[in-house]
């Protein structure tokens, strides 16, 4: 695999979230404004690029009996140092982050990368792959997040494009949107969206509907 | 690699993978820590002074940092006796610290606990805002259970020690765009003005529905935060509590004739 492809492929081909349906945790939790989700991508890719990176690096030394558990520590000493970093330089987007930095731990998709491709390529396709896999769980979440902030709050990062009926102007904002199921119908339109233009991506179905059931047979 | 997993090539992997990140992590807290610290300290300033209305859009940190510490003055009460206390300084107080330790905090029975917050610290920190010597305004600490969470924010009231002059919360975790409207800069500013005593009881509060105008008792009433009623009964709840007998009422009954 190239580089290229091996950076790109997890956007579009490959979406963590998408077609692995991993990470959705957070996709729910943190979508609610832009601001906030452009930060917490940001984290992800950088711990998801460095994890691998680290691990890789290493990858020739480590037991196999012990190497969930290394991942995990380097993956947790990572999101510190990214909760660290956040409560320093920003921190009014990380006191709305709260929890969910360190939850960055929890986050299938980086420790799925570390066991998936880092253990088995070097360092730097593993960097590349993670920096991949965080803008494929970027994409999804930010394509969320701009939904849940136009159609909740009628902004898009903190700036008033619809005025809302609380401050006087016109717009009834969704308040659904603002609540994190409603990510869930956004991830499955964008998933929709997505296998719709990529056709291979859409998956065999399990069993066929029989045409014309007859109502003696439903009985 | 099968010498990759004898026990000595396993601990030996185990240990200096731990050392590496207790190192990387510890390093990079010390590094931060005054960053943080500075973040933190300016954050609570930027609250008390929107509490008292003396905030504009776009200021900078310096400038913040400028106003709070020509107009603001840190004083710590004894909710007990209503009085000034120096036991201890208001460089570093932390209230949330104090109670929960059980030596400077009291437990307080259900009858007593309006705002659900199980223990009451026996001293509070107060600010006050001074011009020419003569008491301008002074900004409360307060907090309360909402829906989902411990609500903190700060009460300001002006000179008379009755109409409040602003009010708002810095730290909750309630529902966004239901309860988390105790944010909306709309809802908040219809707290300037009201007055909290009525005839020496705590009057101020949210109401359900919107406040009619025209009716007795109206200056002492807020529109509720539609969708999100157990969030405004928390914090009327926390507004008695707080300007009550368990809270601050002694200490501006002292502040008011001099006392204290």
């Amino acid at each position: 695999m190239s580089m290229k492809e091996t950076l790109t492929g997890p956007v579009f081909n490959n979406n963590p979230i998408a077609l692995q349906i991993l990470g959705i945790c957070s996709a729910l939790a943190v979508t609610s404004s832009m601001k906030v989700t452009l930060v917490m991508c940001v984290s992800v890719i950088a711990v998801t690029a460095f994890s691998s990176m680290a691990v890789s690096s290493i990858r020739h030394h480590i037991p196999s009996s012990i190497r969930i558990i290394v991942q995990m520590v380097i993956i947790a000493s990572l999101v510190i140092v990214v909760d660290q970093v956040l409560k320093a330089y920003f921190f009014t987007i990380s006191k709305q982050l709260s929890v969910f930095v360190g939850l960055i731990i929890t986050n299938c998709i980086v420790m799925g990368r570390a066991e998936g491709f880092a253990m088995k390529n070097g360092p730097i396709a593993s960097f590349v792959d993670g920096v991949g896999n965080g803008l494929g769980y970027s994409v999804v979440l930010l394509f969320v997040a701009f939904f849940r902030e136009l159609l909740g709050s009628g902004s898009l990062f903190g700036i008033q494009l619809l005025e809302t009926v609380n401050n006087g102007g016109w717009y009834v904002p969704n308040g659904l949107m603002l609540l994190p199921p409603s990510a869930f119908f956004l991830i499955g339109f964008f998933i929709w969206a997505l296998r719709a233009w990529k056709k291979e991506q859409v998956e065999e179905a399990e069993f066929k509907i029989c045409s014309n059931t007859r109502t003696q047979e439903a009985v | 690699m099968a010498s990759n997993d004898t026990i000595k090539k396993t601990l030996l992997v185990a240990v200096a993978l731990c050392i590496v990140c207790s190192l990387v992590v510890s390093s990079a807290a010390v590094l931060l820590k005054p960053a943080q610290v500075k973040n933190k300290a300016l954050d609570r300033k930027s609250n008390i002074l929107a509490a008292a209305g003396m905030l504009e859009p776009g200021q900078s940190d310096a400038e913040i940092e400028e106003i709070y510490a020509s107009k603001i003055t840190p004083r710590i009460v004894d909710l007990k006796s209503g009085r000034y206390t120096d036991e201890f300084s208001p460089e570093g107080f932390e209230q949330k610290k104090i109670a929960k330790n059980p030596k400077t905090s009291i437990d307080l029975s259900d009858a007593e606990d309006q705002a659900n917050i199980s223990r009451r610290e026996n001293f509070s920190i107060v600010y006050l805002v001074e011009n020419n010597g003569q008491l301008d305004k002074i900004i409360l600490p307060v907090h309360g259970y909402g829906l989902w969470s411990t609500l903190y924010g700060f009460l300001a009231l002006e000179s008379d020690l009755n109409t409040v002059a602003g009010f708002g919360f810095y730290e909750h975790g309630e529902t966004p765009g239901l309860g988390g409207e105790v944010d909306n800069p709309k809802w908040k500013n219809q707290w300037q003005g009201k007055e909290v005593y009525d005839d020496g009881e705590v009057a101020l509060g949210v109401v359900k529905g919107s406040v009619d105008p025209d009716k007795e008792g109206s200056e002492h009433k807020v529109d509720g935060l539609s969708g999100a009623t157990l969030t405004s009964n928390g914090v009327t709840n926390l507004v008695h509590f707080w300007m009550g007998e368990m809270g601050y009422k002694q200490f501006l009954a002292n502040l008011k004739s001099g006392e204290a």
